[in-house]
């Protein structure tokens, strides 16, 4: 009783130590010093180093070099260049964007968000196109080139005629459709003002009741990924909550049972080849205290194994045999896939007098398994 | 109930001989646990390689996401840049535009800190109601690592950069998607790092390796991978990241733009429409994970019955700022229905919001920054699902 107190007395100082560094505690390190001066580390940039990398666009302009194109060259080129993924009329392929359209849209329920109707500045177009488009080709656009795409999404969205040309002269005089639709995050005086009071901790409300279940399950499988399956359990009722609990208990839930749930690879061997050896090579795990494989293996307290399956019963070179295994290498028998099966089963009544201590695999699939892996390995 | 086999019989494992230490110079986790990965959702996406997948998060307990199923996100796909190609170029407002390979790079003084990265659209599906049954989809685009790395600041200095208050850092990246953001001098000066190490190992490829930019409590937009370029400018460059994406559409049409931080917010892991309770009534241990970009977390409280009374849960450590807190709920379950909720406050006072209260503020068309309080029903058998309530 006196020893259990101790104990006690110790894990109390114990748990008031951790409490206090938790209390204390804070994931900050202690500051990288300041340097008086620079570090000196590094080199200069060059001019040819910084025009080759520093290539953004600014909303002024800034940043754009010298060049033009119309909405008719823009038109070949986007069909050559952009239309697999954004469509011939920037109307998007599947799940790529779509370039244009979707004025008005904004406040709807499911806003289309395009280059006409939605970006509030140009240079966002030009900067973004030169630098990361085509998808899989960035960087390979001529200053022209881009010029004229930007020049054809403009049109494709009704922003301006047939006949515009785009150039590093009329380019910053050009304002978007959306330029005035931001606002800069006013979260502080909205939201954060108004969400710091207490929280309410009992009697929050006098009933909950689920208005919306989830519209997919979701399966993941064990190679990865996921599938995304209509919940059918959605029309189901479920209880609603006060503070006396649920107002009943479902009965089963035979339509949820369909949600997903983790689960492993199954440990069941496969008959693939592939996963046959693969499962071999983990049922050779009990043989592998004795025997070595693979290249350069060596006798231990077994013999090496490589080439086992066809080899010479006790031909190993180097290797102490027991007197059967003596006697069956003057027999000339050899290691057949049979002869492993049944010594590998109970190697003590197959060669009886063996030294080999295993007791034997009992089941006949870690046979296939570890016989098949056997017979992968080379000479 | 007779004798455990387990126990009264000799087992293979007892008996046979494990792995040796050459088999696995790297390890992976053992087989069993071969079901925690990362998923992707195929029709959210046009392509695999303009995409992102969703951290495990039902299955890991703690805070730290291991690098191997931390989400990723990259916009032209992940690219294979070794340390020797790499350059950081540091131009635009500076006295000394300077040009650093990685191994300069490893010459500045450095930190150690953990931060959450969490994807501006984790949750974003949910704005139209219960959508995907499943807390790594819903709540996975985020995860918790140690970075080390050298502060923004200590290379700004370098360069010489006109650091005053009205200026910009502009960051890109060196793959083919180049994305590129912009961030206010003030935030650039305070907590920014450019990091190579996370965990304690290189980054991985798909988190930039080898170097990206940590941006904390920020949206992971921000957080430019296989950084290679640091431009001081005097205003927003107003990319496509900026303008077209990562903005918030209210229901009237206007849009919130740098909307850069990411509000508290918290989530109950187990059980969760993954984590179902196999083991019926008695002690439960309800747990999640709560963060703030705003700073730390103080509290977290957990309802059993949908809003209507709450209990403080106890966070697994306090005091980390911008990073993942862990709480539990130690409980005894009834073994009825429960509709269970998490609430999170930060040590602004800031309480997560509900649905109806976001909802009310932004309409329905956001996408991003949906920080709402979650519910999961869980039924008598113990499966959860994602539930949306009055």
């Amino acid at each position: 009783a006196a020893r259990v107190g101790e104990l006690e007395a110790e894990i109390a100082e114990i748990q008031a130590a951790a409490a206090l560094r938790v209390a204390t505690g804070s994931n900050l390190t202690a500051p990288a010093p300041e340097a008086e001066g620079a570090y000196g580390l590094g080199r200069a940039a060059l001019v040819e180093e910084i025009a080759a990398w520093d290539v953004d666009v600014l909303p002024d302009g800034r940043g754009l070099p010298e060049g033009k194109g119309d909405v008719w060259t823009g038109e070949e080129v986007f069909a050559d260049r952009c239309a697999s993924c954004h469509g011939d009329f920037a109307e998007g392929v599947d799940n790529w964007p779509v370039l244009a359209g979707g004025f008005d849209t904004l406040g709807d329920e499911d806003p289309v968000k395009t280059v006409g109707s939605y970006w509030p500045h140009l240079s966002t177009a030009w900067d973004y196109i030169s630098r990361s488009m085509p998808f899989g080709e960035a960087g390979t656009l001529t200053a022209d080139e881009t010029y004229a795409i930007v020049a054809y999404i403009l049109y494709s969205n009704d922003l301006v005629d047939e006949d515009f040309e785009l150039n590093h002269e009329n380019f910053a005089d050009f304002n978007m459709y959306n330029m005035d639709g931001f606002v800069i995050d006013d979260r502080p005086d909205l939201e954060y003002a108004a969400w710091r009071s207490e929280p309410c901790m009992e009697n929050c409300k006098d009933e909950v009741k689920i208005t919306m279940r989830s519209v997919f399950l979701v399966e993941t499988p064990p190679e990865g990924g996921s599938n995304s399956v209509m919940n059918h359990a959605a029309g189901e009722e479920l209880p609603s909550f006060t503070a006396a609990g649920p107002s009943f208990i479902p009965e089963g839930a035979k339509a949820t049972q369909a949600v997903a749930q983790d689960t492993a690879a199954p440990a069941a061997l496969a008959d693939d080849g592939a996963d046959l050896i693969a499962d071999g090579q983990k049922v050779f795990k009990k043989c592998a205290a004795c025997h070595k494989v693979g290249e350069g293996a060596k006798n231990a307290s077994g013999p090496q194994l490589n080439g086992i399956v066809g080899r010479t019963i006790g031909g190993v070179e180097g290797f102490k045999y027991s007197k059967v295994f003596q006697a069956a290498l003057e027999e000339g028998r050899v290691w057949d896939e049979a002869a492993l099966t049944e010594f590998l089963a109970k190697p003590k009544s197959y060669m009886k007098g063996t030294k080999m201590a295993f007791s034997g695999l009992k089941k006949e699939t870690d046979l296939t398994a570890v016989i098949a892996y056997l017979a992968s390995l080379g000479e | 109930q007779g004798p455990d086999p387990l126990i009264t019989e000799l087992q293979d494992w007892a008996s046979y001989t494990g792995a040796g230490v050459d088999e696995t110079p790297y390890g992976m986790p053992i087989s069993f646990e071969s079901h925690v990965v990362r998923r992707n959702v195929e029709w959210l996406t046009a392509s695999p390689i303009s995409s992102i997948n969703f951290t495990p998060i039902h299955a890991l307990d703690g805070t730290i996401t291991p690098q191997g199923c931390a989400f990723e996100r990259h916009h032209s796909g992940a690219i294979e840049l070794r340390k020797e190609d790499y350059r950081l170029m540091v131009n635009g407002l500076v006295d000394r535009p300077l040009v650093f390979t990685y191994d300069d790079l490893e010459r500045f003084p450095r930190e150690n800190h953990v931060y959450f990265c969490e994807c501006a659209a984790n949750t974003g599906m949910e704005w139209a109601g219960a959508q995907l049954n499943g807390v790594q989809f819903t709540h996975g685009m985020i995860h918790n690592m140690e970075y080390t790395g050298i502060p923004l600041r200590t290379l700004l200095r370098e360069a010489g950069a006109d650091i005053s208050p009205d200026k910009w850092v502009y960051v890109e990246g060196a793959d083919a998607s180049s994305n590129g953001r912009s961030i206010p001098m003030e935030k650039a000066l305070d907590d920014v790092l450019v990091a190579f190490k996370a965990n304690g190992e290189a980054l991985r490829m798909e988190h930039g390796y080898p170097v990206r930019l940590v941006v904390p409590g920020w949206e992971g937009n921000m957080w430019v991978k296989w950084l290679r370029r640091i431009e001081v400018t005097d205003v927003a460059v107003e990319s496509r990241e900026e303008t077209s994406k990562y903005t918030d559409v209210y229901e009237d049409g206007t849009a919130r733009k740098w909307t850069w931080v990411m509000d508290a917010k918290s989530v109950i892991t187990s059980p969760s429409p993954q984590m179902p309770i196999k083991h019926g009534a008695g002690p439960l241990v309800i747990s999640g994970l709560a963060w703030s970009g705003h700073g730390q977390i103080t509290r977290v409280d957990v309802s059993k019955d949908g809003g209507i009374t709450w209990e403080t849960a106890r966070l697994g450590k306090q005091g980390d700022t911008k990073a993942l807190t862990r709480f539990y709920l130690d409980t005894q379950w009834d073994g009825k229905p429960m509709l269970l909720q998490a609430r999170a406050m930060d040590e602004t006072g800031y309480v997560q919001p509900t649905k109806d209260q976001l909802r009310e503020q932004r309409g329905e068309n956001a996408v991003y920054h949906n920080n709402c309080i979650q519910t999961w029903y869980v039924s008598a058998e113990g499966i959860a699902e994602n539930v949306e309530t009055s």
